[in-house]
C-alpha cells in the first residue's frame, strides 16, 4: 500500500454499447461529476470482453479495470452478460493466482438509465484503487511480462 | 511521480495519415478542456503515430466543420480520421458520412467522446485536458487498426406482424394494410378489440366505446391485406430486421372456421353456464362455447374445453347436434404456423392492477366495493346489469358513491408511476353515476391530472354537476360502523389534506380506479422478441422523446400501453406512428446492416465447438464434414462473445477486433493521470 497521497490511478473501463456506454453518456448529459481517472473503451457487449484485454491493460500501466454490462436478464444480445460474469469470476481467481489483488477488477451492471449509478461506481472504484495503491505488476522469470518466450529447439508435433 | 513516458512501436511508418479534429462544441467542451492545447499536443506528440494534422473548431458537426474534415482528407491525403467531440451515439453517423463524401471508407473514422466523458463530468481543466489527450491517443491507436468495412444489405420482406389486437394494434394493422402491404395480426383472445371493447363510454367526449371501435374491428377483420390470427400466440421469433420468421400457435377453437357462419346457435344451445371472468369482469355469464361479446371479430366462437360438459363427462355434444354447418370439431388440435415478415409491431397492452392486493380497500371482501372494470361493464347497456349502476344485489341503486383514484399507482407499496388514465376515468365514472342514479358522488384524489385537449373542461363539467372532491389518499374502506348514520354503509376513512382533518364518509358503493400494470408475461415477451423492458416491465423505446415507438432492436416497434400507461388517443397515435416507421422501412426495399460481424478463419478453427453454444442467435453452424464452424453473417448480431471465447483465436470481429481494442488500450495508457505535462 502506498503512502503517497498524490497517487492518481489510471483505470480502463470496458463498457457495453447498449447500456453502460449510454449510462456514461447520461452521466455527462446530466453533468454528474466523477474523477477523471477512468478512460473508457466501447465494446458492443460485455460478452466481447476477452480477459486478455484486462491483462494487457494491467500489464501496461492501468491500476484497475472496470467492466460494465447490462443488468442480468436485460442483455441486448439476450444473455451474453452472463458469459461476461463467468469470465469475470474466473478472471478474479486467475489474478489472485498471479499475485494481483482481485479487487482491481470490478464488474458493474448499469442500465442506460443509470447515469448516477455509473458515476457513483467510478467514484467509489477510484477511491478503492487509491487505497490499494499503484499496481506493481508482478515480475517473475526475470523481467515479467517483457520476458521473451523461450524458443523450443525442436518443434513438438501437437 | 516519476514520468512514465512510453514509446509505441510504429509498424508501418509511412502508411497512416491521420487527421485529428477537436470540437469546442461552443463552450460545452472548450469551457473545461483546453482544446487548442489538445489539438497542438496531438499534432506534435502523436506525429510519429501517423497524425499529420490536428485542428480544433467551434462546431465540428456544422457543415463548415465537416467541410474542414473533407478538405483535409482530399488535400492532405488523409486515410484515417479521429473526431474528438460528443458521444458517437450522437454524431458518429454525421462524421462517417462526411468521411465517405471525401472518398474514404466511413469506417476509417473513429469518434472520441470528450464531451460526455470528459468536459461534462470533470471539474479540473488541467485534468480534463489531459484525459482528453489520453483518449485521443487511444482513438488514434485504434483508428490505425481500422479496416474498411462494407455494410451488408438484405432485402426487406414487405409483410408485417402486429402482436396484440387492441386499439393500438388494430390502428397499426389498418395503416399498413391500407398502404397496400400485408399484415398478420395476432391476438391471444378469441376476438380483437382488447380492453377498449369492454368499456362503455370514452372520456372526455363520452363516445360509446363500441360505437367507435366496432367499425375499426370490422374493417380489420375484412381487410384483404390483413390475416387475422385470433386465439393465437407467438411461440418463437427467428431472424432479424427485414427477414423475421415467426412461429405462431393457433390454439384449437374446436370450431372449423371454414364452415362456421357465426350464427350463434351453438352458444344458445350449450347447457353449460360459466362465470365470465375475462370479458364481463366476473359480473356475468357466458357459455362453454362462446364469442366473448356480440360484436366479436372474427365472429367464430371458441370452445372452453376446461368447462365443456363433453370434455368433463364424455357426453353432451349439444353444439355439434345443433350446428347447421357441421363446423364443430371435437378432435381439433393446436396448429403451428410460421409466417415470414420484415417488421414487427408489439402492441400487447396492459394488465389491470389487481385491487385485491390492497386488502384495506376491501375488494373481494366487502360486497359493494367494485373495480373500474366492473364499473365499465355495469355502465354498458349490453353488460350484466343492462347499464344500471346498482349494488352487488343487482337491484338497489346507491345513494352515495365513493370513487378512489390512484389504486395501485403513485403508491410506493405497489407502483410508483402514475397510471395516466385514472383521473379521467374516475371523472367519467362520477359523471355516469350522477347521470344514472342521481347519487352523491365523492372523488378521492391525490392530485388532479387532466392534461390534453378538452380534459380539463371535462373536469370543470363534473365539478359543476356537483361531484364532491376530497383531496387525500384513502386510508381504509370498512363496514365497521362507529358513528350514528354509518350502520349498513361502507365508511371511507380519509385525511382531507385541504382541510387538514380526518374524515369518515359513509357511502353505499365504492369504485376503485385501478391502475395499469405491464402484462404479467411482458418480460418473457421482451426476451422472445429481443427487446428490453424497464424494471417494471414496460417495453423500452429507443429514445424516450425522439424515438418513442422504435426499440433498440431494428425492425421491432412498440405501440400503446405496452410501452407505458396511456389513454386511447395516445395509443392510436402510437399505433399509427409505429406503422409509419414500418412503412418507411418497407419502402426502403432493403436494409443496410451494421457491418459489425464475427467471422471464423477456417484454417485456424480447431472444431472445438466452444463458440457454438455461446451464440444466442444460432448464427454459428458446425460443418461436421470439415470439422470447422462457420458464422452466418446475416444472423450474427455482432456482440463478439464468440470472438472473446475462441481458444484458437480463429474468430475475428469486425469493428471491434482484438487489434483495435489492444491498440486502444495502449493508446489510452500513453499518459498517466497526474503525471507531469510533457512539453509539446
Amino acid at each position: 500500500m502506498t503512502t503517497n497521497d498524490t497517487f492518481e490511478p489510471v483505470i480502463i473501463g470496458f463498457t457495453c454499447n447498449w447500456c453502460s456506454y449510454r449510462a456514461a453518456d447520461l452521466a455527462g448529459t446530466a453533468r454528474m461529476k466523477y474523477p477523471p481517472n477512468i478512460r473508457l473503451i466501447r465494446l458492443m457487449c460485455s460478452g466481447r470482453l476477452d480477459p486478455t484485454f484486462v491483462f494487457k491493460a494491467l500489464a501496461n500501466g492501468a491500476d484497475g479495470v472496470m467492466i460494465t454490462g447490462c443488468h442480468p436478464g436485460e442483455c441486448h444480445y439476450l444473455e451474453q452478460n452472463y458469459k461476461a460474469l463467468r469470465r469475470y469470476l474466473l478472471l478474479r481467481r486467475t489474478l489472485q493466482g498471479l499475485g494481483v489483488e482481485p479487487e482491481r477488477v470490478r464488474l458493474v451492471w448499469a442500465s442506460a438509465a443509470e447515469g448516477a449509478k455509473f458515476a457513483q461506481e467510478v467514484t467509489s472504484f477510484v477511491e478503492e484503487i487509491k487505497i490499494l495503491g499503484p499496481l506493481h505488476w508482478p515480475t517473475w522469470a526475470g523481467n515479467g511480462h517483457k520476458a521473451q518466450a523461450v524458443q523450443l529447439e525442436v518443434e513438438v508435433p501437437a | 511521480m516519476a514520468k512514465k513516458e512510453k514509446t509505441l512501436k510504429t509498424q508501418q511508418p509511412q502508411e497512416e495519415r491521420i487527421g485529428v479534429y477537436v470540437c469546442h462544441c461552443g463552450s460545452n467542451i472548450a469551457g473545461m478542456v483546453d482544446v487548442e492545447q489538445v489539438a497542438h499536443w496531438a499534432e506534435t506528440r502523436l506525429k510519429d503515430r501517423g497524425v499529420v494534422v490536428a485542428r480544433d473548431y467551434k462546431f465540428m458537426c456544422s457543415s463548415l466543420g465537416q467541410e474542414l474534415i473533407e478538405k483535409d482528407i482530399k488535400e492532405q491525403k488523409l486515410n484515417r480520421v479521429v473526431v474528438a467531440a460528443c458521444s458517437p451515439h450522437l454524431h458518429e453517423k454525421t462524421f462517417r458520412t462526411a468521411t465517405e463524401r471525401a472518398g474514404l471508407n466511413p469506417f476509417m473514422c473513429e469518434m472520441v467522446s470528450i464531451r460526455e466523458q470528459v468536459s461534462w463530468v470533470s471539474t479540473d481543466k488541467g485534468e480534463a485536458t489531459m484525459k482528453s489527450e489520453a483518449m485521443i491517443s487511444g482513438g488514434v491507436e485504434r483508428v490505425r487498426q481500422n479496416v474498411p468495412l462494407e455494410p451488408l444489405t438484405v432485402p426487406i420482406n414487405p409483410a408485417t406482424l402486429v402482436v396484440g389486437g387492441g386499439i393500438a394494434g388494430i390502428q397499426s394493422a389498418l395503416e399498413i394494410a391500407d398502404a397496400g402491404f400485408h399484415v398478420y395480426l395476432v391476438e391471444r383472445e378469441p376476438s380483437i378489440g382488447g380492453h377498449m371493447a369492454q368499456f362503455d363510454k370514452t372520456f372526455p367526449t363520452m363516445d360509446c366505446a363500441a360505437c367507435i371501435l366496432t367499425p375499426k374491428m370490422v374493417q380489420a377483420g375484412g381487410h384483404p391485406n390483413i390475416t387475422l390470427l385470433t386465439y393465437s400466440e407467438v411461440e418463437h421469433v427467428d431472424g432479424f430486421v427485414g427477414n423475421f420468421a415467426v412461429t405462431i400457435r393457433k390454439k384449437a377453437r374446436m370450431v372449423d372456421t371454414e364452415l362456421c357462419t357465426g350464427c350463434g346457435i351453438c352458444q344458445e344451445k350449450c347447457p353449460k353456464k360459466v362465470v365470465d371472468d375475462f370479458y364481463e369482469a366476473g359480473l356475468g355469464y357466458r357459455k362453454a362455447i362462446y364469442t366473448p361479446f356480440p360484436q366479436a371479430v372474427p365472429r367464430f366462437p371458441v370452445m372452453d374445453i376446461d368447462n365443456c360438459i363433453y370434455f368433463e363427462k364424455g357426453t353432451c355434444k349439444a353444439c355439434e347436434k345443433f350446428c347447421p354447418t357441421e363446423a364443430i370439431d371435437f378432435e381439433q388440435k393446436d396448429e403451428i404456423i410460421t409466417v415470414e415478415v420484415g417488421n414487427i409491431i408489439l402492441a400487447t397492452g396492459y394488465d389491470l392492477f389487481d385491487a385485491r392486493r390492497i386488502t384495506h380497500y376491501g375488494y373481494g371482501r366487502l360486497a359493494n366495493v367494485f373495480t373500474s372494470l366492473e364499473m365499465e361493464r355495469m355502465c354498458n347497456a349490453a353488460g350484466p346489469t343492462n347499464g344500471e349502476v346498482v349494488l352487488r344485489d343487482g337491484k338497489t341503486k346507491p345513494q352515495a358513491v365513493g370513487i378512489l383514484h390512484c389504486v395501485g399507482s403513485r403508491d410506493r407499496n405497489y407502483n410508483n408511476y402514475c397510471s395516466v388514465i385514472c383521473c379521467m376515468q374516475s371523472l367519467k365514472f362520477a359523471h355516469l353515476v350522477h347521470e344514472r342514479t342521481g347519487a352523491t358522488v365523492y372523488n378521492f384524489y391525490i392530485d388532479m391530472r387532466t392534461p390534453f385537449k378538452d380534459y380539463d373542461e371535462f373536469y370543470q363539467r363534473v365539478l359543476e354537476e356537483g361531484t364532491l372532491f376530497v383531496r387525500g389518499k384513502v386510508a381504509e374502506v370498512t363496514d365497521a360502523a362507529r358513528l350514528p348514520g354509518e350502520e349498513g354503509k361502507l365508511i371511507i376513512q380519509v385525511e382531507d389534506t385541504l382541510v387538514g382533518k380526518q374524515r369518515r364518509i359513509p357511502v353505499d358503493m365504492v369504485i376503485l380506479s385501478s391502475g395499469l400494470e405491464p402484462r404479467k408475461d411482458s418480460k418473457e415477451v421482451a426476451k422472445q422478441f429481443g427487446i428490453s423492458c424497464s424494471a417494471n416491465g414496460w417495453f423500452t423505446e429507443k429514445h424516450p422523446k425522439l424515438d418513442p415507438v422504435a426499440t433498440m432492436t431494428e425492425g421491432i416497434y412498440i405501440a400503446g400501453c405496452a410501452q407505458g400507461p396511456k389513454d386511447i388517443p395516445a395509443s392510436v397515435v402510437q399505433g399509427a406512428a409505429a406503422s409509419a416507421r414500418v412503412l418507411g422501412k418497407i419502402e426502403q426495399k432493403e436494409v443496410a446492416l451494421e457491418p459489425i460481424r464475427a467471422s471464423i478463419n477456417e484454417e485456424q478453427c480447431s472444431g472445438c465447438r466452444i463458440c457454438n453454444d455461446l451464440c444466442p442467435f444460432n448464427a454459428i453452424l458446425f460443418h461436421e464434414d470439415l470439422m470447422v464452424s462457420e458464422i452466418n453473417p446475416a444472423l450474427c448480431q455482432g456482440c463478439g462473445t464468440c470472438v472473446a471465447a475462441c481458444p484458437a483465436g480463429a474468430i475475428s470481429g469486425t469493428g471491434f477486433s482484438n487489434e483495435q481494442i489492444l491498440a486502444q488500450i495502449d493508446g489510452l495508457l500513453l499518459l498517466n493521470v497526474g503525471e507531469e505535462k510533457i512539453p509539446a
